[in-house]
C-alpha cells in the first residue's frame, strides 16, 4: 500500500492489524471496527488507536469513540462508490479532529474530492501506485483552485472570492 | 485551438438576458477543459485504465457509443444565445458531420466527434461559456427547466435564476460525483408543467406561500426508465433561503443509501420506492435538522446575483394585436396554420412565443444542420433579441418575437426547411437515437418515428386530430420518455427481432401518469397502421375538442384495446 499525505508519498506510521493478529504492546495500530472497544481498553486514550471502518458504517456508533482515536481509515471498495464522501462529512460534523483516511483504490483524480470532504490522507494499493505516481497525486492537488461549494474544504471558494471581489 | 471566426462575435446590440459568465464562472470551466486534457492524455499513455477513465470522460459528456464517442454538450435550463448556437454550428462542421442532435434533456448530442479531438471541442465551447460538465455520469445533471421560462403568461416566477444556481452549486461537487446513478433535476415555475417535473429524480416547483413568499414545492423519487415511478411531495415548501441545504440534505441520504448493488435499482426512485416516502421524508428532515447551515448564509445574496442577470429584453409597448399579422394569414394559409400551431402566448402584450419544429416530416427528430442552426441564430438577432431555448421536445424556441414580425420570421424559417407547423401534433414525436446510434438500444427509434410521421403526413388531418404526444424509446431505459407519452412506443428485441409494445395514457403535466401497454408487441411496419387506428377510434369518439388523453381516460383503456382486437380479426395481427 502507498501513503499520500498533501501530495507526496509518504511512510506509514500506522500498522493495520489483521483480526486474527495478536495484539501488540506498542505502536500505533489500526483495528477493525469490531475490536475497537477492547484496542481502547487495552491502550486507554493515548490516540494510537485508529479503526478502520465500512462506508456504511452510521456515524452513531462510532460517536463515542472519537475523542479517543488517532485515525479513522474509511474504506472505499471501488473508486466510484461515493459513500465515504459522504461519511467523512458526517465524522468531521462530529468534530473529529484526528487524521481521516480514505483507503482503497481512489484516484488521483478524485483527491480534490477527498480533500473537500475531510481526508487528510489516501492509501491506495501497490499497483495503482505505479501508474499514478506522486507527479500526478502533486498535480491533483492544484487542478480544483476553485469550487462552488460552500463549506467543503478547498483552496478557494469562488461564492466567498466573488463576494471579496464585488465589495 | 481556438476558432476565430467573425460570426461568433455576438450582434452588439443584442440584450443580455440569460446568466452572464463573471471570470471566476470562465475560470472555472477553463481549468475543467485543463483537467480533462490532461486526463485524455494520462488515458492515452495507460496512468489510466478504460474503466478508470469512464466516469471522468462521463463527467465531461463523452460516450462511447455504438459507432464512434458522442458528446453531449450542456445547455443549461435550455437557454442559447445566438453566438453560441453559432458555436455549436462551427463545432459541427469542424469536428463533426455537420450536424447536431437536440435532446430530451435540452441539450445537444455531437455524434462523430474524436476522443483525441474532445478537449479541443471543450475548450470551443468554453469560448463562449458552454461546457459539457455533467452531462453524463452517476452525478448531478444539467438542470431542466421550463423551455418557455420568462415569456409564459402563467408563471410565478422565472424558473431559470433558481437552475443556474443549482448548476454553480452541482458543479465538481466534492461530496455528489459519485453516486449510486445519475441524478436529474427540473424545474418549473408556471401554473402548467411544461418541465415533466414529476418524472425527474428531484423536480422543483416554485410555489407562494401563504404570506406570499415564492419558496419551492419538492418532489422526488419520479423517472422513467425500466421502472417507471410518478415522483411524491417530499416537502410542500422549502424557502428560497433552505434550498440548497435541503437538497443537500437529500443528496446525502441519497448517496449513502441509495441501492449500489445493482445499477438498475440505484436510481433514488428505488430508494423511496423501497423505503417508503415517509421513512426517506424523515431520514431527510432529520439530515436538514442536524446539518450546519452557516455555509448556506450567502445563499440570498448569491442569488439575487445570480437573478439580476434574468433580465428582460427591451421590449416595445405594442398593442396586443397585430393588424399586420392578421393581414398576413388572411393572406396566406400556411401561414395561418403556422401561427395556430406553432405560436404560444407571450406575457407581453404584441409578442409571442415561436416554436421551432425540429421534426419535418420524414425527419430525423431533434436533428438540425449547422446550416439550420446559422439560420437560427441569424433569425433571432434579427426578431428575437438574440436569444433561444431548447425544449424537451427536442424543439427549438424564440421566446420574444413580435407578432409584427412573424411572417418575416416565418418565411425565413420556410426557406431553410424549419416551417414545420406541428408542433404539439402527432408528428412533433420524441424520439431517442435508437439502435441507429445508441449501444443500449434493443431497437430502432428514427424510422419508426420517420414512417409515423410518413402516415400521418397530411398536416390538414394532423390539426384536426390536435395536440397528441407520441414518445418513442429505443429500449426500457426509456430516453424517448414513451411512458409519458399520450401514445408511447417501446422499441424491444424478442428473438432477434425487433418488436414494438405500445402504451397509451401518459402525461407529463402536473396530472402525470405513466401509460398502460396496450397489449402484446408489434413488428416495426405495423406501428404505424395500430397508432392510426388508435387515432381514428379517438376521432370517432372524442367530444368536441378533447385531448386524446382525456378520451382515454374517460372511456377506459379496455375500450382502446377493444378497438384494436376487433381490428386483429380483420387481419392485422395484432
Amino acid at each position: 500500500m502507498a501513503l499520500i499525505s498533501k501530495g507526496d508519498f509518504v511512510r506509514d506510521p500506522w500498522r493495520r492489524l489483521a483480526d486474527e493478529e495478536a495484539f501488540p504492546e506498542n505502536g500505533k495500530l489500526i483495528v477493525s471496527y469490531e475490536r475497537l472497544d477492547n484496542a481502547l481498553k487495552a491502550r486507554g486514550a493515548n490516540g494510537d488507536i485508529g479503526v478502520f471502518i465500512d462506508n456504511t458504517l452510521e456515524i452513531d456508533k462510532l460517536t463515542p469513540a472519537l475523542p479517543k482515536l488517532g485515525l479513522i481509515a474509511i474504506a472505499f471498495p471501488s473508486f466510484a462508490d461515493g459513500r465515504g464522501f459522504s461519511l467523512a462529512r458526517l465524522v468531521r460534523r462530529e468534530g473529529y479532529r484526528g487524521e481521516l483516511r480514505a483507503s482503497g483504490r481512489l484516484l488521483a483524480d478524485q483527491y480534490a474530492h477527498a480533500l473537500g470532504c475531510g481526508f487528510d490522507t489516501i492509501e491506495i494499493p501497490d499497483d495503482l501506485a505505479q501508474r499514478q505516481d506522486e507527479t500526478q497525486w502533486r498535480a491533483a492537488i492544484r487542478v480544483h483552485q476553485r469550487t462552488y461549494q460552500r463549506g467543503y474544504i478547498s483552496s478557494g471558494s469562488i461564492l466567498d472570492a466573488r463576494r471579496k471581489a464585488t465589495q | 485551438m481556438s476558432i476565430n471566426h467573425s460570426n461568433t462575435v455576438s450582434r452588439i446590440n443584442s440584450p443580455k438576458t440569460t446568466y452572464q459568465y463573471d471570470e471566476f464562472d470562465k475560470d472555472f470551466i477553463r481549468e475543467r477543459v485543463a483537467e480533462f486534457r490532461e486526463q485524455v492524455r494520462r488515458r492515452l499513455e495507460g496512468s489510466l485504465t478504460e474503466e478508470e477513465f469512464r466516469p471522468f470522460r462521463l463527467m465531461n459528456g463523452l460516450y462511447l457509443q455504438l459507432h464512434a464517442y458522442m458528446l453531449r454538450v450542456a445547455i443549461p435550463y435550455g437557454t442559447l444565445t445566438s453566438q453560441q448556437m453559432r458555436r455549436l454550428a462551427e463545432i459541427a462542421d469542424r469536428w463533426d458531420k455537420g450536424y447536431g442532435h437536440f435532446t430530451t434533456r435540452q441539450n445537444l448530442q455531437y455524434n462523430w466527434p474524436k476522443l483525441i479531438d474532445t478537449p479541443d471541442i471543450l475548450e470551443a465551447l468554453a469560448e463562449v461559456d458552454m461546457h459539457a460538465i455533467q452531462t453524463s455520469g452517476n452525478c448531478i445533471r444539467n438542470v431542466t427547466a421550463d423551455h418557455f421560462a420568462g415569456v409564459a403568461a402563467d408563471e410565478i416566477e422565472d424558473p431559470r435564476p433558481t437552475a443556474e444556481f443549482l448548476r454553480q452549486w452541482a458543479s465538481a461537487h466534492p461530496e455528489f460525483s459519485f453516486l449510486p446513478r445519475k441524478f436529474k433535476i427540473a424545474i418549473t415555475g408556471a401554473t402548467h408543467d411544461r418541465a415533466a417535473t414529476l418524472a425527474h429524480d428531484i423536480g422543483l416547483r416554485l410555489v407562494k406561500n401563504t404570506s406570499g413568499d415564492v419558496g419551492y414545492c419538492v418532489i422526488i423519487g419520479g423517472g422513467l426508465g425500466r421502472s417507471p415511478f410518478i415522483g411524491k411531495i417530499i416537502r410542500e415548501y422549502v424557502p428560497r433561503t433552505e434550498l440548497l441545504a435541503y437538497l443537500e440534505a437529500i443528496m446525502r441520504v441519497y448517496n449513502r443509501y441509495g441501492r449500489r448493488d445493482n445499477k438498475y435499482k440505484a436510481r433514488i426512485k428505488i430508494l423511496v420506492h423501497e423505503k417508503g416516502i415517509e421513512t426517506i421524508r424523515a431520514a431527510v428532515e432529520k439530515e436538514f435538522a442536524t446539518m450546519d447551515h452557516t455555509a448556506f448564509q450567502q445563499d440570498p445574496q448569491e442569488f439575487e446575483r445570480v437573478a439580476a442577470s434574468f433580465v428582460s429584453p427591451p421590449y416595445e409597448a405594442l398593442p396586443s394585436e397585430s393588424s399586420k399579422l392578421t393581414k398576413a394569414r388572411l393572406e396566406t394559409p400556411a401561414f395561418d396554420h403556422f401561427v395556430s400551431v406553432n405560436v404560444s402566448e407571450h406575457k407581453i402584450a404584441g409578442y409571442a412565443i415561436v416554436t421551432v419544429s425540429l421534426k419535418p416530416i420524414n425527419g430525423i427528430p431533434g436533428d438540425a444542420t449547422s446550416h439550420q442552426m446559422r439560420i437560427l441564430a441569424d433569425a433571432c438577432d434579427r426578431f428575437g433579441f438574440g436569444e433561444l431555448r431548447v425544449s424537451h421536445e427536442q424543439n427549438i424556441i424564440l421566446p420574444h418575437v413580435k407578432k409584427d414580425d412573424l411572417f418575416a420570421l416565418w418565411q425565413t424559417l420556410t426557406a431553410a426547411d424549419l416551417a414545420t407547423a406541428n408542433a404539439g401534433l402527432v408528428s412533433d414525436i420524441i424520439s431517442c437515437p435508437g439502435l441507429d446510434y445508441c449501444s443500449l438500444a434493443t431497437a430502432r427509434s428514427i424510422p419508426i418515428a420517420q414512417a409515423i410521421s410518413q402516415r400521418f403526413s397530411d398536416m390538414a388531418r394532423q390539426r384536426r386530430i390536435g395536440k397528441l404526444g407520441i414518445k418513442i424509446s429505443g429500449c426500457i431505459n426509456a430516453c424517448g420518455h414513451h411512458h409519458i407519452g399520450a401514445i408511447g412506443v417501446l422499441g424491444l428485441e424478442k428473438k432477434g427481432q425487433e418488436s414494438y409494445q405500445i402504451t397509451l395514457g401518459g402525461d407529463p403535466g402536473f396530472s402525470a401518469s405513466i401509460g398502460e401497454i396496450l397489449g402484446p408487441g408489434v413488428s416495426a411496419d405495423q406501428v404505424p397502421e395500430v397508432i392510426e387506428h388508435l387515432v381514428d377510434f379517438y376521432l370517432a369518439e372524442r367530444h368536441e375538442t378533447e385531448a386524446f388523453i382525456d378520451t382515454w381516460r374517460r372511456l377506459g383503456h379496455a375500450r382502446f384495446k377493444d378497438v384494436l382486437r376487433r381490428e386483429g380479426e380483420d387481419g392485422a395481427d395484432i
